[in-house]
């Protein structure tokens, strides 16, 4: 493992400490205003100083990561899994099943720009923490799907497979018990990718106004508040802290499936 | 070289063909997503105080008052569900009718078609969207070029930074950052606004930011790639200069995949023009669909935006891929 993959690693490890531990670490209650403290600077008091309403960044920081992973974790597992059923289907079955799947409802969803879809959907269903995952679960399964076919394809093609075959092994029993344990491999690295399509697309759909709502303290909202001049000029940390927090996240986990790429792929661990 | 041309036609119908099943299945999810909004749309518009005289008028005046779809499951009176067939007397046909003679409907707000609307804000969204664009290939090009020949120097890694930064910020981080230190602190440009030319320095780099950076990447690795190949020896020992065999002969062959990744971001620049209009109120199709149709639930509005930037998403990928089969003619050919 390379030195990125372990930075990355150590980064969700804080990340994911921060979020279980969240009312113990954060200092303080993530909604109690107090104008008389308003764009404070970072202190010993207030680590990341404090906002337009003199809220205690560090601690929405702290409590952002809750909904950032929590987004995160529901949109992938649940993705993952869905596109790892019809992606299966569609790759052991062929057929017209197949041309179906991959042939129509793969190019739909990629003719489509997904933060467009998810946009779209929560325009009509409104916004949300619930709606904002099923729009992101919508746009996030034919990544998957589209994997484990070409995976499943592979696969059904080895001897083992044919084995089980000849000695009148069910097809659901050939599917999940020889093909997909053996074709699986390469989802752990699309979910972590996943993971930071998902946390970036919360904060941004959250920053347009269409996820978490308002009081709510996701990074994305955080930035749309410490956005407007009158901040900015005033207490551009309000902007810097969840910005940062957003970077770290995404790259931790764009590192940890960079990694785990070159280490199932070795073509790639040798060079 | 007959049947070589019957491919490349048979492959374009069927692009063609999937681009027509694509703008269908478009079409049909935003007529049926405007289904799905949570109450009634008239009374999201005119308010809880309206009569009963305006909302009938205004059902009336945006066909709301006729069924959605071929067939639908109304309550009756014993609020039981039943089956009704509406033949083509439905909103779902009256969207596509009117669609296929240009015309989107008109504003719930406003009573303007929904098509000026759009036509009036679509320049906005390209400039900024191509703008963003040369941004990042004027950035990308030279940066991942220098970084691939100079492997391993402090300028590589330099620009692997970069790339990464560029890469992991997203632009509603960068926007307000930009914001900040060019209007706010430097006073040089202004925070906001389409008035002056010098208006689309921060959306354009803000937009291009993520690009650019893929795009470094992708030059470096494709430049060493290149590299090592034999035609550059051949060149080199042909005793041009190293300049030439660079921007002449590698730079050539390590730009196709660049020109795909071009085209399929350029879709993705036209989404994420959605957020980068929205900070800093660049008046195009974006600021549009969020202020004026989400913001303000004028569904047409979403309706029209949604489906334009999607249809103009589709056939860049289309001509991208025409670009990119004429560029290259191993995929020519297969």
């Amino acid at each position: 493992m390379n030195r990125l993959t372990i930075a990355g690693l150590i980064i969700v490890a804080i990340l994911v400490l921060l979020a279980i531990f969240a009312p113990w670490i954060a200092p303080y209650d993530v909604g109690l205003t107090n104008l008389s403290i308003r764009y404070l600077p970072p202190s010993s008091t207030h680590w990341f100083g404090t906002d337009s309403t003199g809220r205690d960044i560090f601690s929405r920081v702290v409590f952002g990561a809750r909904i950032s992973l929590q987004v995160g974790i529901v949109v992938v597992f649940v993705s993952a899994i869905i596109g790892t059923i019809l992606g299966a289907i569609a790759g052991y079955y062929g057929g017209w099943i197949d041309r179906i799947v991959s042939g129509y409802v793969f190019n739909i969803f990629l003719a489509f720009p997904g933060l467009l879809l998810a946009i779209a959907m929560v325009a009509f269903l409104g916004a949300g923490l619930n709606k904002l995952i099923l729009a992101l679960c919508i746009i996030g399964w034919v990544g998957y799907a589209r994997l484990i076919r070409g995976q499943v394809l592979k696969v059904r093609e080895y001897d083992f497979v044919q084995a089980a075959r000849a000695l009148g092994a069910s097809d659901a029993r050939i599917l999940f018990v020889h093909i997909l344990p053996n074709a699986i491999q390469p989802l752990i690295v699309q979910a972590s990718l996943g993971m930071a399509g998902a946390v970036l697309s919360e904060a941004s759909l959250s920053f347009l106004g269409l996820g978490v709502p308002p009081p709510a303290p996701s990074w994305g909202v955080m930035i749309e508040e410490a956005r407007d001049l009158s901040t900015l000029q005033a207490a551009p940390h309000a902007l810097i802290f969840p910005g940062i927090a957003i970077a770290l996240t995404v790259l931790a986990f764009n590192f940890i499936g960079d990694g785990l790429r070159e280490y199932l792929d070795p073509k790639q661990r040798a060079r | 070289m007959r049947t070589t041309f019957r491919y490349r036609i048979l492959g374009l119908l069927r692009r063609l063909l999937i681009l027509l099943l694509v703008a269908w299945t478009v079409v049909s999810l935003v007529t049926i997503l405007i289904e799905l909004v949570p109450g009634d749309p008239a009374v999201a518009v005119l308010g809880e105080q309206a009569t009963p005289e305006q909302f009938a008028q205004f059902r009336q005046k945006h066909g709301l008052n006729r069924p959605p779809f071929f067939f639908s499951f109304p309550r009756d009176d014993n609020d039981q569900r039943h089956f009704v067939w509406h033949g083509v007397d439905n909103r779902y046909v009256d969207y596509w009718r009117s669609l296929l003679h240009g015309d989107m409907g008109l504003s719930f707000r406003n009573d303007q078609p929904v098509r000026s609307l759009i036509l009036e804000r679509y320049p906005a969204t390209i400039e900024l969207a191509i703008v963003a664009l040369l941004v990042a290939v004027v950035i990308a090009i030279p940066l991942g070029v220098i970084a691939g020949t100079h492997r391993g120097t402090l300028i590589d890694n330099a620009a692997s930074v970069l790339a990464l930064l560029g890469i992991s910020l997203p632009s509603f981080v960068i926007g307000p950052m930009l914001v900040y230190v060019f209007a706010v602190k430097l006073g040089w440009l202004a925070p906001s606004g389409r008035f002056d030319w010098s208006d689309i320095i921060l959306p354009a780099v803000t937009l291009g930011a993520a690009l650019s950076a893929i795009l470094t990447r992708m030059v470096r690795s494709s430049v060493i790639e290149e590299l090592g190949e034999d035609y550059v020896r051949t060149a080199r020992a042909k005793g041009l200069s190293e300049r030439t065999v660079v921007y002449k002969h590698v730079l050539k062959n390590g730009l196709i995949p660049v020109v795909t990744i071009l085209g399929l971001q350029l879709g993705v620049l036209l989404a994420g023009a959605i957020i980068t209009e929205k900070i800093f109120g660049w008046p195009g199709l974006g600021l549009l669909l969020v202020e004026d149709g989400i913001g303000k639930r004028d569904y047409r509005v979403v309706q029209g935006c949604v489906l334009v930037i999607s249809m103009t998403y589709i056939i860049a990928n289309l001509l991208t891929d025409i670009v990119y089969r004429w560029l290259d003619p191993r995929i020519r050919v297969s």
